[in-house]
C-alpha cells in the first residue's frame, strides 16, 4: 500500500460553494519526492494541509472521499497522531514561529520538548539540524529579528528536527536567495534519499525539474497532470493553466516557432536538455 | 525626485553592523533592482528611504529632504513602500477601504482619491474583489492589495520588497506590467528581488549587495556578466545568460527574445 493515498477527494472550506480540491486521486510511495505546481488558488496549499491533517482538524470544512496518510485517516484520528508522522513547513514562516521562545536554538527545540525527548538527545538533534540547514550564525538570535529568508531556514529546521516520516513543504524557498534555495532543495533531496517522503508545493519549476521524482500539476482544485518532471513540465498545456515554465522551456518554444529547435526533440525542462537541443541546431 | 545615499552606516542596537558605508545615487525615473544574499542588508537599506530606520552615520536624502529631519508620515508623501509580507501592512475591512486609506491619510481631495483608487484597482486587477476582506483572499492576492494600496498614494518613488515571492506566472506578468506602467509615468521604481530572471527582464539597473556593502552597481547588461561576484553573494546569473554561456555565445544576453535573435544571426 502506498504511504499516502487520496481517493476521490473533494474538499470545501467552511462557507464556500466551490470546492478547493475536486475528485483528486493520488498515491505517493515511501521515500518519494513529489512536487505540486499550479497557479495561485489552484489548491496547492489546501493539498498540503490535507496531507498534514490541518484539514479537517484546523480548517474544518467538508471533506469527501478517502484520505490515508501513513495509515492514519485524518477524519478519525486526532492532530496529535499526525505530529509524529507528518511535519508541515508553512508558506509564511512568521506564522509558524511559536512566539514562546527567545532564541532560534530554543525555537528549533520546541517540537522536541513537546514530544518529551530526552534533553541530551534534544541538544544533539538540534545541533545537527542547525549545521545541516546552515544557520549556526543565527542560533542565539530572536526568531523574530531575522530576515524573511533566514526565518524560512529556521522554520524548515524546526520541522526537520522532528524527523517526520512525511515532510510537507508549502513554498519553502520563496524568500531565499537563489543559491540558498538550491541548498535547501539539496537538503530536502538528501532527506528523500534517506527514506523521508517529501511533498512540496513550489513555483520554482527550474528547481523542481532537477530535484523532484514526480510532479502533480493542479488547476482549479483538479489534477491536470501527474508524472515525471519531463512529462509534466514539458507539456504544452501548462501555460493555459497559469503554471509557469522555466526560461529554458520558454526559449525552446520560441525557438521552435522560429525553426531553431530540433523538431523531434521534446521541450527541455532543464539547462542541460536545453543546451543539448541548441547544440544540435548550432552544429 | 532624486535619491542620494552617502556613506550610510547602520548598526542595530546590539551592535551588529547591517550597512557598512553605502553610497548610491538614484535619479528620478530610475528602474532599479537590488539583489544579494539573505541578510546582505537590502531591506535595511530601503527602510532608510521612508524613515523606518535612521542612519547611524551618513546621509539619506529624498529630493531636498534629509530623512533625519522628517517623520515617517511626511516621507510617505514621497516614498511608497510595499512590504515583503503583505500581512504587515493590511488592516482594513475591505480591499477598497484598504486602498483608500493611503491617499486619504495624505489628505488628497475626494475626486483625486476616487481616481487614484480606481486606477490602482484596475492595474492590480482587484476590481471584482474590492468589497472583500483582504484576509479572505489568498496570500498572493493580498500582495496585490498591498501593492494597490501603495499605488493609490501616487508617490514619485515606489519601493517593492520581494514583489514576486509566492506569485504564479500570471501574477508575475501582472507585476511586470505594473512596473512598466509606473516607469512609463516617470516614477522611480526600486525593487528588492531574488528572482534574477524577473529582474533582468524588467529593470534597467542592478545594485548587488553583500554583507552590508554594495559590490556591483550598473546596467543589467554589465552586472549579469559578473558571474563570480554574483555567486559570492548567492545570486546566480539569469537562466538565459547561463544558457548562452554554455553554448559559447560571445555576447551577454539575458532575455529570451535576445537569445533567439543572437542564435538566428549566428
Amino acid at each position: 500500500m502506498a504511504l499516502i493515498e487520496l481517493k476521490n477527494l473533494t474538499y470545501h472550506y467552511p462557507l464556500t460553494n466551490s470546492p478547493a480540491l475536486q475528485d483528486l486521486d493520488l498515491e505517493v510511495q515511501e521515500g518519494e519526492f513529489l512536487a505540486i505546481v499550479g497557479a495561485n488558488g489552484a489548491g496547492k496549499s489546501t493539498l498540503c494541509y490535507t496531507i498534514s491533517g490541518f484539514i479537517p482538524h484546523f480548517f474544518k470544512g467538508e471533506l469527501a472521499g478517502s484520505v490515508s496518510v501513513a495509515g492514519i485517516d485524518p477524519t478519525k484520528a486526532g492532530l496529535g497522531e499526525f505530529v509524529q508522522k507528518v511535519g508541515l513547513v508553512f508558506q509564511n514562516p512568521f506564522n509558524q514561529i511559536s512566539g514562546s521562545k527567545f532564541t532560534v536554538y530554543e525555537e528549533i527545540a520546541f517540537g522536541l520538548e513537546n514530544l518529551g525527548i530526552d534533553p541530551a538527545e534534544m541538544r544533539e538533534r538540534v545541533d545537527e539540524i542547525i549545521r545541516l540547514t546552515r544557520i549556526e550564525d543565527l542560533k542565539d538570535r530572536s526568531p523574530y529579528a531575522l530576515s524573511g529568508g533566514q526565518q524560512q531556514r529556521v522554520a524548515l529546521a524546526s520541522i526537520l528536527v522532528m524527523r517526520p516520516q512525511i515532510l510537507v513543504l508549502d513554498e519553502p524557498t520563496s524568500q531565499l536567495d537563489p543559491i540558498g534555495s538550491q541548498e535547501v532543495f539539496q537538503v530536502i533531496k538528501d532527506m528523500a534519499l534517506q527514506g523521508m517522503t517529501i511533498i512540496m508545493a513550489e513555483h520554482k519549476v527550474e528547481w523542481v525539474a532537477e530535484f523532484a521524482d514526480r510532479i502533480l500539476a493542479l488547476s482549479a482544485g483538479q489534477a491536470i497532470k501527474l508524472g515525471t518532471p519531463r512529462e509534466v513540465l514539458g507539456s504544452p498545456e501548462l501555460p493555459e493553466h497559469g503554471i509557469g515554465i522555466s526560461r529554458y522551456t520558454q526559449v525552446a518554444r520560441k525557438a521552435l516557432q522560429a525553426g531553431l529547435w530540433p523538431e523531434k526533440r521534446s521541450m527541455p525542462v532543464t539547462l542541460d536538455e536545453c543546451v543539448q537541443g541548441f547544440q544540435e541546431i548550432i552544429a | 525626485m532624486n535619491i542620494e545615499i552617502k556613506e550610510l552606516v547602520f548598526a542595530y542596537p546590539n551592535g551588529v553592523l547591517a550597512l557598512e558605508g553605502v553610497t548610491v545615487g538614484i535619479p528620478t525615473g530610475s528602474l532599479v533592482a537590488i539583489v544579494g544574499q539573505n541578510g546582505a542588508g537590502k531591506t535595511t537599506l530601503v527602510k532608510h528611504l521612508n524613515g523606518l530606520l535612521r542612519p547611524t552615520s551618513g546621509l539619506v536624502q529624498i529630493g531636498d529632504w534629509d530623512t533625519r529631519q522628517r517623520s515617517v508620515a511626511e516621507l510617505a508623501n514621497r516614498i511608497g513602500f510595499i512590504f515583503q509580507n503583505p500581512d504587515d501592512q493590511l488592516f482594513c475591512r475591505t480591499v477598497k477601504e484598504e486602498v483608500q486609506f493611503g491617499p486619504r491619510s495624505l489628505g488628497f481631495e475626494n475626486d483625486r482619491i476616487e481616481t487614484l483608487v480606481e486606477a490602482a484597482l484596475e492595474l492590480t486587477e482587484l476590481h471584482e474583489k474590492a468589497s472583500q476582506n483582504p484576509y479572505d483572499l489568498s496570500p498572493a492576492w493580498r500582495k496585490m492589495v498591498a501593492l494597490a494600496s501603495i499605488l493609490a498614494m501616487d508617490t514619485p518613488i515606489v519601493v517593492m520588497d520581494e514583489p514576486t515571492t509566492g506569485q504564479d506566472a500570471v501574477s508575475i506578468e501582472r507585476i511586470s506590467r505594473i512596473v512598466q506602467s509606473l516607469h512609463g509615468s516617470g516614477k522611480t521604481v526600486i525593487a528588492i528581488t531574488h528572482d534574477i530572471d524577473f529582474c533582468a527582464e524588467n529593470f534597467e539597473r542592478m545594485i548587488v549587495m553583500r554583507q552590508g556593502m554594495v559590490v556591483l552597481d550598473g546596467p543589467i547588461q554589465e552586472v549579469v556578466a559578473e558571474r563570480e561576484m554574483l555567486a559570492s553573494t548567492y545570486v546566480e546569473q539569469p537562466q538565459i545568460t547561463r544558457l548562452a554561456k554554455r553554448l559559447g555565445f560571445s555576447t551577454i544576453v539575458y532575455k529570451p527574445d535576445d537569445f533567439i535573435r543572437v542564435l538566428h544571426d549566428s
